[in-house]
């Protein structure tokens, strides 16, 4: 049911190519292998699996998050005492020292991004397989909001990656990255290969679909 | 829009592809097996968690303190919590999994701070890294969860080839964790740790020797302390010993085996942990044994300025033992202040000596010294305070055997036992040299002046009233002795040769007479040896007479007509 009244694509019968947007003939009750006639992609009524596509990526990534965040992301040798950092230890390390706004970013941007993603993910997903009309246009600007903020979470990636690669003076100092960064930055692809994967139309569709 | 809405939608190509559907649950069940294996890897590699307490936490930080083993990251400090009462920290410890085991019963903990000394540098790294605990497995079977650590490092790590021995000395002087030992100036081991004995009166030290020199240490072997310059002046000029530098600056020990005819031949190796003695130096360690030790007392009445504890006892000229305590006594009858003296005299020392004692007296040890030093004091031995050196006025204690000392009563049942003394030599010449002068000063020079001067007017008026009087006197004798002599030179001289020829010849007849081929000697000589036979045949009557007096009226008896005068064993019948 949409909101406008406008007709639908499987109502006309002609389907639109995710890749190149040309509008053809809905064969694929006949031929479920149809291609686009201009660019050869397959066509489809919506994104292929994209449910399970985007909820198996979103697994994966929620699975990855707990090690992300329970090892070490950074370890750093100052004067020959080294010591390894995770990202919760990293944000009150900073909280601590004072750099209030350091952790905040840090805090915002490893810790309530993922979560908040992992959160609307997980309710875009089950609105949708049930085919809810519940806040259906508020859905989809949380959608795109998950699409916007998603590579941002990049950002403690680039930090370990940045102060590994400056930080580097023999005895003195020497930062390296640990393995939680890797899990980390998996948890980031993951979750943006989530939202990706995710057809946002799949909002509007109602259950019977 | 309307453009494509009024145009045929293009014809889709069919085509037919067909992938699983269920690819992507490839993702997850990746991600589900990482961390199942990360979570399997943790709990495998999750060591034991055990206590560890400290006096302080100095240097140690929750989380940060690494445990190493061989400079080896085994574990990291997890917690530190101050005891209940405040008197230590518990330090929580999670232990990685390694094959070996850090939870042994005597597996030792200490934390490894920097350390500066004159033998060495060590954790010169946690200067800037910070402490960090060291850990040292042990061989124990029995495992632990609570441990005391260790306030100093033990130096001493499992495994290290090599044995250690305990060493007591009387102070640790300049020794300290690390000091060097030394075998024939060779570095060959360390002290290993050092503690006060329970009773504080002495310090145990523990040493670590290294593997191939640990054979070294006999039974036989002396230790002594090798820190210090030693300069001696002797007899051929000034001798100056040392270790090495680092020995001098920093403190060693040194250990060998004393030589010569006295050292044992192939003396046992020591066994682990045995207790050796440290000696003061090198000649101190090497001397016999001193055994143990007997305390004499001595009473002078003269002060001891000069003598000092630790002063030289010597017996005969062997050094016997020592001074180890002065004391002053008042002595009220006679208002004098003696000093009493305390003496160890090591009768071990003495060498044969103490074995002719041992054999001669019974008793213990003391008893037997009592009764021989009884002896020695009833023949006259007296202890006395004798000046080493006279420049510095040094004295020693020497038992000496001293002429026309008065008889002292010695109580050899007295503990310790008190020997007589007398004032020593250069007291005694003091002692005329004072009396010499008193009696210079009672001499009453002024009269003798006097009188002397009285004296020698007198002399002089008598001198003058002889040249007045008296000369002219002498002058007229000597004239008429003059013409006396004269007279003697013409009349009597001739008269006195005459005598004197007379007197030869006379003296000349008395010679033929008593000359040995004279007639009257001969005769003499005759006479003489008749006499001495008729005293023999008279004897021999007196002999027979004493035997058979009868004889005298039945005459001589058949059977003793062979008896000779004297019984000899030869003419027994």
């Amino acid at each position: 049911m949409s909101d406008t009244g406008a007709a639908r694509a499987h109502e006309l019968g002609v389907i639109g190519c995710h890749v190149c947007g040309i509008v053809c003939d809905d064969v694929l009750d006949e031929h479920p292998l149809a291609g686009c006639p201009r660019c050869g992609s397959s066509l489809h009524r919506r994104r292929p699996d994209s449910l399970r596509r985007s909820a198996a990526y979103l697994i994966a990534a929620f699975i990855l998050y707990i090690p992300a965040n329970l090892f070490p992301v950074m370890y750093t040798t100052f004067l020959g005492s080294g010591f390894a950092s995770t990202i919760l230890g990293g944000i009150i390390d900073f909280w601590n020292s004072g750099s209030y706004g350091i952790a905040l970013v840090i805090f915002v941007a490893s810790i309530l991004v993922p979560s908040v993603k992992f959160a609307i993910m997980g309710m875009l997903l089950l609105t949708s397989w049930r085919g809810s009309d519940w806040a259906r246009p508020q859905r989809t600007r949380l959608y795109r909001l998950v699409e916007m903020v998603g590579y941002w979470s990049f950002l403690d990636v680039l930090v370990v990656a940045i102060v590994s690669s400056l930080v580097e003076f023999d005895a003195l100092s020497e930062t390296q990255p640990r393995v939680g960064i890797v899990f980390f930055g998996a948890v980031v692809i993951l979750t943006m290969l989530s939202a990706m994967s995710f057809d946002a139309r799949l909002i509007w569709d109602d259950k019977h679909e | 829009m309307n453009e494509v809405v009024n145009k045929e939608p293009g014809q889709p190509d069919v085509a037919k592809r067909r992938w699983g559907n269920l690819l992507v649950w490839i993702v997850p069940a990746v991600a589900a097996l990482i961390g199942l294996s990360l979570v399997v890897h943790t709990w495998l590699s999750q060591g034991p968690e055990i206590n560890v307490t400290f006096k302080t936490a100095t240097g140690l930080e929750a989380g940060k303190t690494r445990v190493k083993y061989k400079d080896l990251t085994v574990g990291s400090v997890r917690s530190l919590k101050l005891s209940n009462d405040g008197s230590h920290v518990t330090v929580g410890i999670a232990l990685i999994k390694t094959e070996l085991d850090f939870t042994r019963k005597d597996a030792r903990f200490w934390v490894v701070r920097p350390r500066i000394s004159l033998a060495g540098i060590s954790g010169i790294d946690t200067l800037v890294s910070g402490a960090y605990i060291a850990v040292d497995t042990g061989k124990s079977e029995d495992t632990a969860k609570n441990f005391q650590g260790l306030e100093q490092a033990p130096n001493v790590i499992s495994g290290t080839p090599g044995r250690s021995f305990n060493l007591h000395a009387d102070d640790l002087g300049s020794l300290d964790i690390g000091s060097p030992i030394y075998y024939r100036r060779i570095e060959v081991g360390h002290v290993a740790s050092f503690a006060l004995e329970p009773d504080g009166k002495a310090v145990r030290l523990q040493l670590f020797i290294d593997a191939p020199y640990d054979r070294f240490v006999t039974m036989d072997t002396r230790f002594w302390n090798a820190s210090g310059i030693d300069v001696s002046l002797g007899a051929e000029g000034l001798k100056l010993k040392t270790q090495s530098i680092a020995a001098v600056l920093g403190g060693g020990l040194a250990f060998g085996a004393p030589e010569g005819p006295n050292a044992a031949v192939n003396a046992p190796v020591a066994p682990s942990e045995m207790l050796f003695k440290l000696a003061r130096d090198q000649p101190t360690a090497m001397a016999p044994p001193d055994g143990p030790a007997l305390p004499i007392q001595l009473r002078f009445d003269q002060p001891l300025r000069g003598l000092s504890i630790g002063a030289p006892v010597e017996f005969s000229g062997v050094n016997v033992g020592n001074v180890t305590t002065m004391e002053l006594d008042y002595d009220d009858n006679r208002g004098r202040f003696p000093t009493i003296v305390g003496l160890v005299v090591y009768p071990e020392r003495l060498g044969r000596v103490l074995k002719k004692i041992n054999s001669k007296y019974t008793g213990d040890m003391n008893q037997r010294a009592a009764l021989f030093l009884q002896s020695l004091v009833e023949k006259g031995m007296r202890a006395r305070a004798k000046s080493a050196n006279l420049i510095t006025g040094q004295m020693y204690i020497s038992f000496d055997a001293v002429r026309d000392t008065p008889r002292v009563a010695f109580n050899p049942s007295l503990r310790p036992l008190e020997v007589p003394t007398v004032s020593s030599g250069v007291d005694q010449i003091q002692e005329k040299v004072s009396n010499i002068v008193a009696k210079v000063e009672k001499i009453p020079l002024d009269d003798i002046g006097r009188n002397l001067n009285s004296t020698l007017s007198n002399l002089d008026k008598t001198v003058k009233q002889v040249r007045t009087t008296t000369l002219p006197q002498v002058d007229a004798t000597l004239r008429s002795v003059h013409s006396a002599a004269d007279q003697v030179d013409t009349k009597v001289l001739p008269e006195a040769t005459q005598a004197m020829q007379q007197a030869r010849e006379t003296l000349g007849a008395a010679k033929s007479v008593v000359a040995e081929d004279a007639p009257l000697q001969q005769n003499l000589n005759q006479t003489l040896q008749e006499l001495q036979r008729t005293a023999r045949s008279l004897r021999t009557l007196t002999d027979l007479l004493g035997r058979q007096p009868e004889a005298l009226i039945r005459g001589r008896a058949k059977s003793e007509t062979s008896t000779p005068p004297f019984k000899t064993p030869e003419s027994k019948p």
